[in-house]
């Protein structure tokens, strides 16, 4: 359904530099995730975007972007900056799996006990969030999200289109299968 | 924009009309005039009620971005039929610092003037207003109840009025 009289797309391309990428850069199908880790419903997005992914192997190109709505969220913000400071140790996805995993304990001594448990240098991971040397790319990331027409979280895009529709497992696997669009071939 | 049979959106002002001027109720002991904004941008976003689920959602965005709307030196009013002690409770609850306005009594006048009452709900649409420096309507969008329209269109329509200024 389309709701508004621009397209909502995303404005800021997939750049291998800078995002957070699993998945082939050749990937048939590009999902990206603009995403809160305190937000209940990317929580409960978090094991479908995981199955999905277990389904579509190699044919899915899977990005996940910054979007904390801290009014609504106190920890959301300390979050993100916990798994972009992971992220400098190489260690963003399994920083960002142990929050989403652990989504009611995000206070700062449990963000610090995640690093410990990842083997962090702890040290450069307190100084990191204590400096919020992070939080300016995350803006970055809310920005672009903004601008792309994010509208609350999580707000998905294929391809580059805003996904309107369910993210459920089985309308968010049809939405992605990129076959069954193109034989259907009915739009 | 499309209107089907299921969907009865209201149109609301067109870009270039002069903005109907308003005075309502924004805390017990405090009103707010669109005047009083003249020589600034103004945000109108009306939503249909405090504590739905899309107004909450589509409110602390805005509170999010507001920083954002006040690069262009924009006043955000949001506006609702509720009255002031729900929307006191409402931005104490969500943490918006941003005035909500009671367009209480008579209910849904300001909705009405600007064209996005919904006689058959009792309240507004979900409709948005960009209002440029000397009053005149820059930027109006209605969004079904149910959708969120997030804030690009707002910040593009922010972007054009500095174009339009420049020129």
């Amino acid at each position: 359904m389309s709701t508004t009289r621009w397209k909502a797309v995303l404005t800021m391309p997939v750049n291998k530099g800078r995002d957070h990428i699993q998945g082939p850069a050749d990937a048939a199908v590009t999902l990206v995730e603009y995403g809160d880790y305190e937000c209940p419903y990317c929580g409960a997005a978090y094991p479908i975007i995981k199955a999905v992914q277990a389904r579509m192997g190699r044919r899915l190109r899977f990005v996940f972007r910054n979007f904390p709505i801290t009014t609504s969220h106190p920890h959301a913000e300390q979050a993100a900056e916990a798994a972009e400071a992971a992220a400098t140790q190489d260690k963003f996805w399994q920083m960002h799996d142990l929050i989403y995993e652990n989504q009611r304990r995000l206070r700062d001594q449990d963000l610090r006990a995640y690093a410990e448990k990842l083997g962090l240098d702890v040290e450069r991971f307190d100084k990191e969030l204590a400096e919020h040397v992070h939080a300016e790319r995350i803006h970055e990331d809310f920005l672009s999200g903004v601008r792309s027409g994010v509208n609350g979280t999580p707000t998905f895009y294929i391809n580059g289109a805003r996904h309107d529709g369910s993210y459920e497992l089985e309308p968010l696997l049809r939405a992605l299968d990129p076959a069954g669009a193109s034989e259907r071939g009915t739009r | 924009m499309t209107t089907t049979s299921i969907d009865h959106r209201a149109t609301p002002l067109p870009a270039g009309t002069k903005a109907p001027d308003f005075e309502l109720p924004s805390r017990p002991d405090r009103t707010v005039s669109l005047a009083e904004f003249r020589g600034q941008p103004v945000i109108l976003a009306f939503y249909p009620e405090d504590w739905s689920p899309v107004c909450s959602d589509q409110m602390a965005l805005y509170q999010e971005v507001l920083p954002e709307f006040q690069k262009f030196n924009a006043e955000l009013l949001g506006i609702s039929v509720d009255g002031v002690w729900s929307h006191l409770a409402f931005a104490k609850d969500r943490n918006l610092h941003f005035p909500l306005l009671a367009d209480f009594e008579p209910k849904g006048k300001v909705a009405r003037a600007y064209h996005v009452y919904r006689a058959r709900d009792g309240t507004s649409e979900r409709a948005l207003y960009v209002i440029d420096a000397d009053g005149i309507v820059r930027w109006s969008h209605v969004s079904p109840v149910g959708v969120n329209p997030g804030a690009d269109g707002i910040l593009r329509a922010l972007e054009n009025l500095g174009k339009e200024g420049a020129s």
